[in-house]
C-alpha cells in the first residue's frame, strides 16, 4: 500500500513537472498575464488612486469585492469555532 | 547567485515537507511545519512578492503553529502510525 | 490537558520569569508594528491583514507566556468580540455608504459628495478605511481562535 502511494506521488509530480515546461519564463513581460490588466494597473493606478503601493491600490480599490469576501469568510470562521466550541460555565 | 539561492530554498523546502510528514512526535512536526513556513516566505521574498511574503511569516509560520500547539495540548503527543 | 499541566507545575516549565519579563517589555513594541504596518500600508508592504494578525499575535503572546486568565485583563471577551464585529461593518458599511451617496458599491469616490475632498483622495481615504476594518476584524477572529482552541471552549483553563 504505501509503495502504491509513492508511485501515486511520483507519477503526479513528474505529470506537474512535465506542465511547467509550457510556463513562460519569470518575470516575461511577453507573458499573457502581463499584457492585459497589469499594464492598465502600472500606467494608472498612481494617478488614480495616489497610492504608491499597487498592490494596496488593487486589492483595497480595484478588487475590493474580493477583500470583503476574505474578511467575510474569516469572520464566519470565527464565528463558526465559537459556536462549536464556547461553552458557559453554568452547563 | 539568485538561482542558487532558490535552488538552495527549494532542496530545502523539499527536506523539511518529507521530514514533517516522517517524524512521530506532533510537537516536533508542527515545528517543522513552522520552518517549511518560512522558507516559502523566503521563497517568496526572493521572487519579489514581498506583500505575500509577509502574509506567509505572519500566517503560516506565526498563527498557524501556536493554532497547531494548542490543538496538540488536546490530544496525545505522539502519533501511531 | 490536566495532567500535561499539572506536568508542567511539577517541572516549572510553566512559568518562566526571563519569558514572562521579556514579554511585557517587547508587546508594546509589537503593538507598534501591527498599528504601522496596517496605517503605513499605502507606501510598504503590509495592509490590514497582516498588521490585524500582528496585534492579535501579541495577545496571543501574553496568554502564552503568562496564563489565559491573565491575557483576559487585557482584552476581556466582550470586548474582543465587540471590535470584531465593528471591524466587519466598518468595511460593509463603507460599501453600503458609497453606494447610499450615489456610487457604486465600495466605489469610494462618490464619498466625494459627504466632505468635498476631491475623488482621487477619497479613493486613497476610502482604502484605508478598509484596512482598519480588515485589521480589527482580523485581530478579534485570530485571538478568539486561539482562545476557543487551546482552552477547549471554556476559557478558564488552558496555554
Amino acid at each position: 500500500m504505501k509503495a502504491l502511494a509513492f508511485a501515486a506521488t511520483l507519477v503526479t509530480g513528474a505529470i506537474l513537472l512535465y506542465g511547467t515546461m509550457d510556463f513562460p519564463a519569470w518575470g516575461d513581460p511577453q507573458s499573457p498575464a502581463a499584457t492585459h490588466l497589469a499594464s492598465y494597473f502600472i500606467e494608472n493606478a498612481v494617478p488614480e488612486t495616489h497610492v504608491p503601493n499597487l498592490v494596496t491600490a488593487v486589492l483595497g480599490d480595484y478588487r475590493g469585492y474580493d477583500t470583503m469576501f476574505e474578511t467575510v469568510v474569516i469572520y464566519c470562521a470565527g464565528l463558526a469555532v465559537i459556536a462549536v466550541l464556547r461553552r458557559s460555565k453554568k452547563s | 547567485m539568485i538561482s542558487s539561492i532558490d535552488l538552495m530554498l527549494l532542496s530545502l523546502v523539499v527536506i523539511c515537507a518529507i521530514a514533517a510528514i516522517n517524524v512521530k512526535d506532533l510537537l516536533a512536526a508542527t515545528m517543522i511545519f513552522g520552518v517549511y513556513s518560512f522558507l516559502m516566505c523566503l521563497l517568496w521574498a526572493t521572487m519579489g512578492a514581498v506583500d505575500v511574503a509577509f502574509t506567509e511569516a505572519t500566517i503560516g509560520a506565526g498563527i498557524s503553529t501556536i493554532l497547531f500547539i494548542g490543538a496538540i495540548l488536546h490530544t496525545t503527543r505522539r502519533s501511531k502510525d | 490537558m490536566k495532567e500535561v499541566q499539572a506536568r508542567a507545575e511539577a517541572l516549572k516549565v510553566g512559568e518562566s520569569i526571563i519569558i514572562q519579563t521579556a514579554v511585557r517589555i517587547l508587546v508594546p513594541f509589537i503593538q507598534i508594528f501591527g498599528l504601522y504596518v496596517i496605517v503605513h500600508g499605502h507606501y510598504s508592504p503590509g495592509g490590514g491583514f497582516q498588521g490585524g494578525v500582528i496585534l492579535g499575535a501579541s495577545f496571543v503572546l501574553i496568554a502564552l507566556a503568562y496564563d489565559l486568565k491573565y491575557s483576559m485583563n487585557y482584552m476581556s471577551e466582550r470586548v474582543n468580540i465587540i471590535l470584531g464585529n465593528t471591524g466587519a461593518l466598518i468595511f460593509v458599511g463603507t460599501g453600503v455608504l458609497c453606494a447610499l451617496f450615489g456610487g457604486l458599491f465600495l466605489d469610494y469616490a462618490a464619498l466625494d459628495a459627504l466632505i468635498p475632498l476631491g475623488p482621487v483622495e477619497w479613493r486613497s481615504f476610502g482604502i484605508f478605511i478598509v484596512e482598519v476594518g480588515v485589521g480589527l476584524a482580523v485581530m478579534s477572529i485570530m485571538v478568539s481562535l486561539f482562545w476557543d482552541l487551546s482552552s477547549n471552549g471554556g476559557l478558564d483553563e488552558g496555554l
